[in-house]
């Protein structure tokens, strides 16, 4: 398994997040806790959980998802949420496909696909920031205008074969580990997305906007370029998953990663990020991406029905959601008399 | 702090991003530069079958339909997972609760993980699934395909549920049976370019073309196009415009059933034959109700029970995948494998008013 980037400790005391509800309890630390105990209960339980096989599939296979969710940790913690990320792949991939069958170089597709990710992005950014639009209802809405865009592009061919050099590195370990080159290129993002949320002034102006967006503004803070940039970060990152989706599965499809949105979100607030904004750490995401993946992984190999998956999976969201606010309710009870 | 930057570092990383696609334009990595590249080899390529092998016992078999819950392949995969215990062996069936190109993918991860002795597959994408297999076949696990064939080069075999001849053909054996071999027929079909359809019609018309139907004449060719609405006006329609037709094939389960549905309510009814290709859930009513007597498709437990004996034969050694080698498929007799592979099912199924209760899908 690879090592938490970024351990889930404390938020350099930000002073949005001083007085969250996360104080007596924290979450991102309950989740790493819980996914050490699902790793320990799987190798001790399921014979091949705990390979070096198996967990390198695993987390290649987490790969696409832990990527689009840096950039929506980023984007949930200013309280905005980005849901067309996976039509956003899709697109990306449908593209690559047909590119590649029109006879384009592999090394022109690549970054000519992440630059149509960027305008994808600047388009949810420009009608969020400009407009003035609910990102919820602008993303549902180019949720399905992307990935319509990528059936218009590849309709519902399938094309494959490509480079093997290229297949290999989303697919291959790094040399002398069980680290898939995609995992490598997470850990690398997620320490330096990590270092930027927790560590720099610019971090804190993300919890600022989502903790007090007018605060923020009056505090200086450019909110509307700081969520354009955010919406755009988030488009190019899911296009470069969408071509590293393509080529870890060897098949350009207009319904590649349908759906793996809802999977990036489960897991940004499993790890423990207000959906309200202003609160989360970019550690509690990675071990919500790991505890998602590996628990799905384990279930599998116990021949776990999908249904009861899926049920364990939501029950799991809901609880996540639920804890922290209990607590807090809880908290305030028994403050309320003695006050 | 973060205004200055932004613009500027946005437009830098598109040019860059640019200028390194432009630069790469000379002489990349192309579709025409790497179309040579040669095809996986197989690894179980140096085995050697022994036909006589007896059939292991406790063979760990699983089948990784399209997708779990659908009637099809849950039928399919029941009659392969009790096929499995007359050769003694485990079977299981896994899968996905959706149909999409890479959801199989974590479970052909998870069945080499429990090292199952053959992997039984329906491919939702013939590529997508081709990585994976690959890697457990060099596991030493055997890859059987069925209903939906994988990459030929990442399966050791496929289970075709039907040839297209045996299709085309029966259907006009049928039909002629159900006439007395004599009048005017017509062919209601999916789209005008439909390849398995448009395939199956030209054995027809081989078929037709036998000096025994020599009575019987194609007036017409009608597409419906797949679309309910569509197929049931073409009925209408042809049989407004030959009012002496006798009978009609319908090679597409949404043509057969909107036909059925159009002659059921009008004064055709028992006057024209209509058969062809449906499931028994569309046509039951149309068959009790003696609008058809009887249609084709495949069985699906049967060719969940063939591919399981199939599995048996390769984690046994009995067979290799290479074209000419037989095993015994227990009830359904010796099989031998053509081309490519492939293992055919049979003729077509037939389903009538006595058997028709027997099958929900």
């Amino acid at each position: 398994m690879a090592p938490d980037p970024i351990p889930a400790a404390p938020v350099p005391a930000s002073a949005v997040n001083r007085g969250g509800a996360g104080r007596f309890l924290r979450w991102d630390v309950l989740v790493t806790a819980l996914l050490i105990a699902v790793f320990l209960g799987g190798a001790s339980t399921s014979t091949g959980f705990a390979s070096v096989d198996n967990l390198s599939f695993a987390l290649g296979d987490l790969g696409e998802i832990a990527l689009i969710a840096l950039a929506m940790t980023l984007l949930v913690v200013a309280a905005e949420v980005d849901l067309s990320v996976a039509s956003v792949l899709g697109l990306s991939s449908a593209l690559v496909g047909a590119l590649w069958d029109a006879g384009m170089a592999i090394e022109t597709i690549i970054p000519l696909v992440v630059v149509v990710g960027m305008v994808c992005g600047l388009v949810n950014g420009l009608l969020v920031t400009r407009l003035g639009l609910p990102s919820l209802a602008v993303t549902i809405g180019t949720l399905a205008l992307y990935r319509g865009l990528a059936y218009v592009v590849l309709g519902d061919r399938a094309v494959a074969q490509f480079p093997p050099g290229y297949v290999s590195l989303a697919v291959d370990n790094v040399p002398g580990t069980p680290i898939p080159y995609p995992v490598a290129l997470f850990a690398l993002l997620a320490v330096v997305t990590g270092v930027v949320l927790h560590a720099t002034g610019a971090g804190r102006a993300l919890f600022a906007i989502g903790a007090q967006e007018e605060a923020a503004f009056f505090a200086g803070i450019r909110v509307k370029r700081v969520k354009l940039v955010l919406f755009v970060l988030s488009g190019t990152v899911a296009a470069f998953a969408g071509v590293i989706y393509t080529l870890r599965y060897g098949s350009a499809r207009a319904d590649n990663g349908l759906g793996i949105e809802l999977a990036v979100i489960a897991a940004v607030l499993l790890g423990g990020v207000d959906f309200d904004g202003g609160k989360g750490t970019l550690g509690g995401v990675i071990a919500g991406v790991l505890l998602i993946g590996l628990l799905r992984n384990l279930l599998m190999l116990n021949d776990v029905a999908t249904e009861i998956q899926s049920i364990v999976t939501g029950l799991l969201l809901i609880v996540s959601v639920l804890t922290p606010r209990l607590a807090a309710l809880v908290r305030r009870r028994r403050r309320a008399p003695a006050v | 702090m973060v205004k200055i930057t932004t613009r500027r570092f946005a437009s830098s990383v598109v040019v860059s991003l640019l200028a390194l696609g432009l630069a790469a334009c000379g002489g990349g990595t192309t579709k025409d530069s790497t179309s040579a590249a040669p095809a996986a080899p197989a690894p179980s390529a140096a085995a050697s079958a022994d036909p006589d092998a007896p059939v292991k016992e406790g063979l760990k078999l699983a089948f990784l339909p399209k997708q779990i819950n659908n009637p099809y392949e849950t039928i399919v995969d029941n009659a392969g997972i009790e096929a499995a215990k007359e050769f003694k062996g485990e079977a299981k069936e896994v899968g996905p609760s959706d149909a999409s190109a890479s959801s199989q993918i974590s479970y052909i991860n998870t069945l080499i993980q429990q090292r199952q002795d053959a992997i039984l597959i329906a491919a939702n994408d013939a590529n997508a699934v081709c990585g994976p297999l690959q890697q457990a076949r060099s596991k030493g696990i055997k890859i059987v395909a069925y209903d939906s064939d994988a990459s030929k080069d990442c399966r050791d075999l496929f289970i075709n549920q039907a040839s297209s001849e045996e299709v085309g053909r029966s259907q006009v054996r049928m039909l002629s049976e159900m006439i007395g071999g004599k009048g005017d027929i017509a062919i209601l079909s999916a789209t005008a370019n439909a390849t398995n359809q448009n395939t199956w019609i030209d054995f027809m018309k081989q078929e037709l073309a036998k000096p025994e139907y020599k009575d019987i004449k194609l007036v017409k060719v009608a597409y419906g196009d797949d679309d309910d609405q569509k197929s049931f006006q073409e009925t209408q329609g042809l049989l407004q415009a030959y009012p002496d037709l006798k009978g009609i094939i319908s090679p597409t389960t949404v043509g057969i059933s909107a036909a059925a549905r159009y002659i059921s309510g009008s004064q055709y009814k028992g006057k024209v034959v209509l058969t062809g290709l449906g499931t028994p859930n569309q046509m039951r009513q149309f068959v009790k109700d003696g609008t058809v007597r009887e249609f084709a498709l495949w069985n699906p437990k049967d060719l969940g029970y063939l591919a399981s004996y199939a599995a048996a034969a390769l984690a046994s050694g009995q067979i290799t995948g290479a074209e000419g080698e037989t095993f015994k498929a227990g009830r359904l007799g010796e099989r031998t494998i053509g081309k490519d592979g492939e293992v055919i099912l049979g003729p077509p199924f037939v389903f009538d008013e006595g058997n028709i209760d027997d099958f929900d899908f």
